[in-house]
């Protein structure tokens, strides 16, 4: 089933020209991979998807963004609930100086859940699926900051799925971890795109390889490639696909 | 030179100039502590004064002194909070945001007795606030707003824009983000130009002079609407206009200036402490 349809997307921050006529499916229940040279505009594309481009000034944005049968840039759409269809984690983990268990809480409270015995079972719940209850079950109240980069990211995956997106989007959610959070983080995402829709923006070429179904290649604004993952890395179609897969750009 | 030896140098340097800052203020504060100590008592503090101010206590000025600062952080705090952010977070980054930025830093440079005029203008004849607590106040507040405008603006800009976008991520608004995570985040610096605002506003007279200030009132304000003893004020008078004044009288009156300064510092304190200590948590 597709989940998000971008047809014919430009965007443009103030008159540079930052993404050129994106089309892209995202299939639900899938991991698609946003690959590409820095610069190339992944993040940019990601921030598109739940609006957080919104937040810049002077962006400039045509085209069509459909989430289901929803436009996302009607002017009649409440961004707020948007934002709660579509998660998203960063690349710095960036959990909110409060605790473990307010940093989960925060997004459900926002939209009006108080009771307690609810929230409880939205925290349990989402880090549980987020693979990381069983270290923080005993110290829910201790600060978020207390944990470990590669548990502040789980952390703040769990944040984000309290909020029960239908999508999540991830920007390079690894960067900054090393190859064992990296490697939990994975095991991860394999077993959220039974339940979600996934995106995620990747500067390994082995993680794209290993967890996603789809990748979709950038370059310059551009998608110069998408389709499925083994035929995009085994026989791409671009000569430009084939030297950055293969680490031969520049 | 060795870059180590330029190190060193720079060090000695910047320590002399502390000392240059630490060591006068020290002294200050002990000169008032030693020479004020002796004058304390519960009648010094509790009691009212007699005798032309050269004997009896100083309480109405202390209860003035405290109306005002109360009054003044009531209206200043939560205007100049808002002010800054309404700065950071809202206007649009362009010339008159600057312009405006801009003339706020000015008006901290604008002399005291200006706004006492400024105040006397507004609040007590235009708004026929008469000579009152609350006009007082209204001076002070718009005297120390600058402080307030900028330290909060500072603090607000200083939360890192990720915490923002995580916030809005979620499904949250953006009052929503600022209300509960930016503000707290911010809230020691706020804090931190209250009390400067705090220290400004107690030391006050050109511009309560005109405002609020009796010369002398030997009973306790009653309301907002009445005029009152400072401390700030009272010490000005008997070091200066009232003859054969004990020395003693006005080591204490300085003293007791500072300790009453010294309350709103330390609960201050208190509040910004225990937001550091729930932004680490
Ligand atoms: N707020 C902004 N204002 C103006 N230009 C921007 C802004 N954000 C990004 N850009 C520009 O848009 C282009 C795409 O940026 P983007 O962050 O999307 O790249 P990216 O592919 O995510 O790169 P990286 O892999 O380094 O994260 C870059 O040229 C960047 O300079
Ligand atoms: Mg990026």
């Amino acid at each position: 089933m597709l989940k998000v349809t971008i047809s014919d997307l430009n965007l443009y921050y103030e008159e540079f020209h930052a993404l050129k006529n994106i089309s892209l499916d995202i299939e639900d229940k899938e991991v698609t991979a946003l690959i590409g040279p820095s610069g190339c505009g992944k993040s940019t594309f990601l921030r598109t998807i739940n609006r957080m481009n919104d937040l810049i000034d002077d962006v400039k944005i045509e085209g069509l963004v459909m989430l289901e049968d929803q436009d996302i840039y009607n002017k009649d759409v409440d961004v707020a609930a948007l934002r709660r269809r579509v998660g998203m984690v960063f690349q710095k983990p960036n959990p909110f100086l409060k605790s473990i268990y307010e940093n989960v809480a925060y997004g459900p409270r926002r939209y009006g859940i108080k009771a307690k015995n609810q929230l409880d079972e939205i925290v349990e719940r989402s880090l549980k699926k987020a693979a990381i209850w069983e270290e923080v079950e005993d110290r829910l109240n201790k600060p978020a900051l207390s944990l470990s980069g590669g548990q502040q990211q789980r952390l703040c995956i769990a944040r984000a799925l309290a909020m029960e997106p239908e999508v999540l989007l991830m920007d390079e959610p690894t960067a900054s971890l090393d190859p064992i959070a990296t490697g939990r983080i994975e095991e991860l995402i394999s077993q959220l795109k039974k339940d979600y829709a996934i995106i995620i923006v990747t500067h390994s070429m082995q993680q794209a390889a290993r967890i996603s179904d789809k990748t979709a290649f950038f370059l310059m604004g551009e998608i110069v490639e998408t389709g499925k993952t083994k035929e995009v890395f085994t026989t791409p179609k671009d000569k430009r696909t084939e030297d950055y897969i293969t680490g031969r750009f520049g | 030179m060795g870059k180590k030896f330029k190190e060193k140098f720079a060090f000695t340097i910047l320590a002399l100039i502390t000392m240059c800052v630490i060591i006068p203020a020290l002294f200050i504060f002990s000169y008032i502590i030693y020479n004020g100590i002796g004058t304390i008592s519960l009648e010094f503090i509790f009691g009212s004064p007699t005798k032309g101010m050269t004997e009896g206590g100083i309480f109405p000025a202390i209860i003035g002194t405290m109306s005002l600062i109360v009054g003044t952080i009531v209206f200043a705090l939560p205007l100049g909070v808002g002010t800054a952010i309404y700065l950071v977070e809202y206007a649009k980054k362009n010339v008159l945001t600057k312009l405006i930025s801009l003339a706020i830093l000015n008006l901290a440079g604008v002399p005291s007795v200006v706004y006492g005029l400024f105040g006397l203008g507004l609040f007590v004849l235009l708004l026929g606030f008469g000579s009152s607590i609350l006009s007082g106040s209204l001076t002070l507040s718009c005297l120390i707003l600058p402080i307030i405008i900028k330290s909060s603006e500072a603090a607000i800009k200083s939360v890192p824009n990720i915490y923002r976008e995580a916030s809005l991520a979620l499904g949250a608004t953006k009052w929503q983000t600022i209300y509960k995570i930016v503000l707290p985040a911010a809230m020691p610096g706020i804090i931190t130009g209250a009390i400067l605002g705090i220290g400004r506003a107690a030391g006050e007279t050109a511009a309560i002079l005109l405002t609020v200030a009796a010369f002398f009132l030997p009973r306790l304000p009653d309301s907002i609407m009445d005029q009152a003893m400072v401390l700030s004020y009272h010490l000005y008078i008997i070091s200066s206009q009232v003859p054969g004044m004990p020395d003693a009288i006005k080591n204490g009156t300085a003293l007791v200036l500072l300790g009453v300064v010294g309350i709103f510092f330390f609960a201050a304190t208190v509040i910004r402490i225990k937001y550091k200590l729930a932004n680490r948590a």
